[in-house]
């Protein structure tokens, strides 16, 4: 195992050749390499995101719906990104619009005070 | 040509019901009279603002539903924005969005015909299984 070739980041790509060795750098962060074979496989599961939209068959995205729409606005006021939502590229679209709308008609807030 | 449109305008919250309706039945005469006609009128109510406009904090909502020409829609916005009580307004058209709903749910519709036209052929399809079990047992 004490080779010059076993440099930190071959453990995680050999399949099974160093059986004890991999059981040594066990600790590395769970984020860094998801799908890296042996050690204690996967650390956590991260649920596949669906986009509420498309799952609930909304197809109007509506300015007037503040209680839809708040739940994709920060807490400061924020339109939340699509990697954190889930939601599709089309309805993410119509989502930011109505958003803006309703920001318009004073519905939502453009930064929320303190 | 004439399109659905959607008028949502805030009049400040100190104002009395009648010239509330006052403003309201304005509004009605000036649409019909520039040749559209109103779908629906719905009072939202007092709301709280998001934000402080004017100097309010919170507005008497009204939304209109109309259905009018492009210049109308204009003229009414240039109404608005002339009539010291109201606030804000915003004008969205409708007419594409509705289209495009009404077209999706055509889809699904057909998509529902489509699951269950399989679906009859399917038990046909099992009933010679189930006669060759029945004849096996």
């Amino acid at each position: 195992m004490a080779d010059e070739t076993s440099t930190p980041s071959a453990p995680p790509s050999r399949p099974e050749g160093s059986g004890p060795g991999s059981s040594g750098p066990g600790g590395r962060p769970p984020g860094a390499r998801p799908s890296g074979p042996g050690g204690g496989g996967r650390k956590f599961f991260r649920r596949k995101k669906v986009c509420k939209f498309c799952v609930e068959k909304i197809d109007a995205i509506h300015y007037r719906d503040v209680r839809l729409l708040q739940q994709f606005v920060a807490e400061r006021g924020k339109i939340v990104p699509r990697r954190l939502t889930g939601v599709c590229t089309t309805h993410q679209r119509g989502l930011a619009r109505a958003i803006k709308q309703a920001r318009n008609i004073a519905l939502l807030p453009f930064a929320a005070r303190y | 040509m004439q399109r659905t449109y959607e008028v949502m305008f805030i009049v400040r919250p100190d104002i009395l019901d009648e010239d509330l309706d006052k403003l309201i039945a304005g509004l009605e005469a000036n649409i019909t009279q520039g040749g559209g006609s109103i779908k629906s009128l719905e009072k939202l109510g007092r709301r709280k603002l998001a934000y402080t406009v004017k100097k309010f904090n919170d507005g008497n909502y009204v939304l209109l539903t109309i259905l009018a020409d492009g210049s109308l829609v204009g003229e009414i916005e240039r109404r608005l924005r002339v009539s010291e009580p109201v606030i804000k307004f915003i004008s969205v058209r409708m007419d594409e969005e509705e289209k495009r709903v009404a077209k999706i749910k055509a889809i699904r519709a057909t998509r529902k015909k489509l699951s269950a036209q399989p679906a009859a052929p399917a038990p046909a399809a099992v009933e010679p299984a189930a006669a060759t079990e029945a004849a096996s047992a």
